[in-house]
């Protein structure tokens, strides 16, 4: 065994720490750093500079703009740019679309769609889970019933990220009722500038609209919409939800969420000494500290033995179940390192306009929101429930 | 044995819970909470008319009550209906003013006239340092106060506020107006829906409660009250939240069938379920060994507050995980119960800081 990187590996890294300190700019890492949100222009300005740098597309082949990167390089530029507190890319069009299309989609839908979600002219949500197709995704409703050259959609999507930013959503509709459910379901484009599309809020538990409900009303979409085949949605969802799954765990979410931890423990004063001197507090740290370096190990090996194609479902699921865990781990210490400071929530402290100090320690007034926004992430994407299943049936084949 | 609340408990326990289920409807706490008030005003007035306040001192006092199982009849209701308020702050204070025996001040108190707070620990600055010690020095016969305290439960509102100072003597307790000059405030809304600030004080006068130096036994039975008053909120609310997560768990239907038939979740339904039981019989160990000497009553309070820190996060994080996404949404009574419930730990130590407290006074015994 040899766990070192090879010099190409490393060179590849110092690339992307210069390039990382030489173009993100400040004002994003200090709010990703801060944990205050960040709006649409942010998230379209990091954007912009990755596709100047010919970054964006880090997974897409080269004759679409993309890097032709390996997936350890993939897995490297990942990790720094989250230790350099750079924005998250918004994926929806990038690594849940595109990829799609380009092993789907018409020569057309390529040619119309990949160069605008690189420019940043589109913007795609995802409308897969419904109120009555959760885990359960398969028994999706909302129709869609061909009427000449056009789809009539009707029915409802639910926990659609960041919809009220989006022009574009891509849906999972039932376009046949018969037979197995899985075979029924169609994948279509649609522009959410259409007649009869409704937009309505989710307020999150800590307050935060980031997940929305969208309502079709006999929203009339083009044939030339519909993604591959008829009635083929369902293949090309699992291969969506399957692939570019190299930065699942968010090992470099976690190592950025880990130093700063550590900063605030070694900073924090308790009972006459720091909090990194509390034994209890020093325990838990070590413990998911640990629970961390194992997971990038297992992260690296799961990437090493998949090469240059894409992860395998199952290892996947490893990577994203224990991988959310450690970030809510992680987010659970901040939350106790904040002690009875966790408590406040000065809404203006977390907002973009935030001229209200907080009170107490300068991080605990983000801390308690983001342990519960974070609950999220054994939710979405696939519960850890049904990440458990795919192990159980897949690898373990019980 | 029995383990049952005595017949005046239970009584006053269920005209709360009428009087909560008729007055404080989900839409009457959403409106009340998320402000720097952070409570009905009306509730708590009804509350105080129902007895409930005056059920927490004794007779002697003008209060009706204050056994530790009126305490936890009472609270676990208020954690029941998610009612907002300065419940805790006013035990605390209470019990303060109780052991003073300053009977007109807690008679206000006691008829929902009078809103105390308490002010106890210490401010932390935005670097995380804690502030100077709270000093009070005696001028004469005035005592005036300098220091600063943080996270002091519904302050904007309160009109008295108790406030602990170390003086020339040691530890004391005093009572300060919050309109005297030199206090100020910096109020704000708490993540659970409450309300708290934080306390500055500048040459304040202050009156002085009980003996001078004399707080500390005083201050430790008023803690093992707040104690077992919280961890008596905490099992409400897990009552309420493990209600709903069961009958989410039988109506909600994936493939073809109620969640609930999965045994997956049915096994860790059930290992909620247990836990939370642990916790009601923590929180009942916390009010039955009272009387005991003070560290094995105090072993017995920070054991319940452990329990309810480490099975409160359990039972939030679990009834939000087997909702599934709409047991994140604000909609839902379900996450305002989780989040409640996780800030108590987050309320007079948490459980890695009583579990070392029931190490140490377990060895120092």
């Amino acid at each position: 065994m040899n766990l070192d990187y090879s010099t190409e590996e490393e060179a590849f890294r110092a690339d992307v720490r210069d390039f990382l300190r030489e173009k993100l700019p400040a004002s994003l890492s200090e709010k990703v750093r801060s944990g205050r949100p960040l709006d649409k222009q942010d998230m379209e300005q990091w954007h912009a500079i990755l596709n100047a740098q010919g970054w964006l597309a880090s997974h897409w082949p080269v004759e679409w703009g993309g890097t032709g990167w390996t997936v350890m390089q993939r897995f490297t530029f990942e990790t720094e740019t989250a230790m350099a507190h750079a924005p998250r890319i918004v994926h929806f069009g990038l690594s849940m679309l595109a990829p799609v299309l380009i092993r789907y989609g018409s020569e057309a839908q390529k040619k119309q769609y990949l160069p605008r979600i690189l420019d940043g002219s589109d913007w795609w949500c995802q409308g897969f889970s419904e109120p009555g197709a959760g885990s359960d995704l398969a028994s999706l409703k909302t129709s869609a019933v061909r009427d000449g050259d056009v789809y009539v959609v009707n029915g409802q999507k639910t926990w659609t990220t960041l919809a009220q930013y989006a022009n574009k959503i891509f849906c999972l509709v039932r376009t046949a009722s018969e037979g197995k459910k899985q075979d029924g379901i169609s994948f279509l484009l649609i522009d959410m500038e259409s007649p009869g599309i409704k937009v309505r809020p989710i307020k999150l538990l800590e307050g935060d609209h980031e997940v929305n409900e969208v309502f079709f009303t006999d929203v009339r979409v083009p044939v030339e919409n519909l993604v591959g085949e008829e009635h083929k949605g369902w293949t090309y969802a699992k291969y969506l939800l399957t692939y570019e799954r190299t930065n699942i765990a968010g090992v470099g979410l976690s190592m950025a969420a880990f130093e700063q931890l550590k900063a605030v423990a070694e900073t924090l004063s308790c009972d006459g000494g720091l909090l990194a001197d509390d034994a209890a507090f020093a325990t838990r740290m070590a413990r998911i500290e640990i629970d961390l370096e194992n997971m990038k190990t297992t992260n690296l090996r799961v990437l090493a033995a998949t090469g240059a194609g894409h992860a395998p479902t199952a290892q996947s699921s490893m990577l994203k179940i224990r991988g959310t865990e450690i970030r809510q781990g992680l987010s659970a210490l901040m939350r106790r390192a904040a002690g009875r400071y966790a408590q406040p929530f000065i809404l203006e402290a977390t907002a973009e306009s935030g001229d209200i100090e907080p009170v107490g320690p300068g991080w605990a007034a983000v801390a308690a929101a983001q342990y519960f926004n974070n609950r999220k992430l054994s939710i979405f994407g696939g519960s850890n429930e049904v990440q458990r299943e795919i192990i159980a049936k897949s690898i373990l084949e019980l | 044995m029995d383990f049952s609340f005595g017949e005046n408990q239970q009584m006053l326990a269920d005209s709360m819970a009428r009087y909560l289920a008729d007055r404080f409807t989900w839409k009457d706490r959403d409106n009340s909470t998320g402000g720097c008030s952070g409570y009905s005003v009306p509730v708590w007035k009804g509350l105080a008319d129902l007895g409930v306040i005056g059920s927490w001192f004794g007779e002697d006092v003008g209060g009706y009550g204050g056994s530790p199982f009126d305490i936890a009849a009472t609270f676990e209701r208020l954690g029941h209906a998610l009612v907002t308020g300065p419940s805790l702050a006013t035990l605390l204070a209470g019990k303060i003013l109780e052991a003073a025996g300053e009977t007109v001040t807690l008679g206000r108190v006691i008829a929902g006239e009078t809103i105390l707070t308490f002010a106890h620990e210490r401010s932390t600055d935005a670097g995380g340092r804690s502030v100077p010690v709270t000093w009070a020095t005696k001028n004469g016969n005035a005592w005036t106060i300098n220091g600063a305290k943080g996270v002091v439960g519904y302050l904007a509102s309160a009109n008295l506020v108790l406030v602990t100072a170390e003086t020339d003597q040691g530890l004391s307790t005093f009572l300060v107006r919050a309109d005297a000059p030199g206090v100020s405030i910096r109020a704000y809304p708490l993540i659970d829906g409450g309300a708290a600030g934080e306390l500055m004080m500048a040459n304040v006068d202050a009156c002085l409660v009980g003996t001078a130096g004399h707080a500390d036994a005083i201050l430790r039975t008023a803690l093992a009250f707040g104690l077992t008053g919280v961890a008596w909120e905490a099992v409400g609310i897990m009552d309420a939240l493990c209600a709903s997560t069961l009958d989410y768990l039988r109506t909600r239907r994936q493939f073809g069938m109620p969640i609930g038939k999965f045994q997956a979740i049915q096994h860790r339904m059930a290992t909620v379920a247990l836990e939370v039981e642990q916790a009601r019989s923590a929180a009942i160990n916390a009010a039955a060994h009272f009387l005991a000497v003070p560290a094995q009553r105090d072993r017995y309070a920070s054991a319940a507050k452990y329990t309810i820190g480490t099975v409160g996060a359990l039972v939030a994080e679990e009834a939000i995980q087997m909702h599934g996404g709409i047991g994140m949404t604000w909609e839902l009574p379900l996450s305002h119960y989780a989040k409640r419930l996780v800030m108590l730990n987050h309320v007079l130590g948490d459980d890695d800081y009583h579990l070392a407290r029931h190490i140490a006074l377990g060895r120092a015994a």
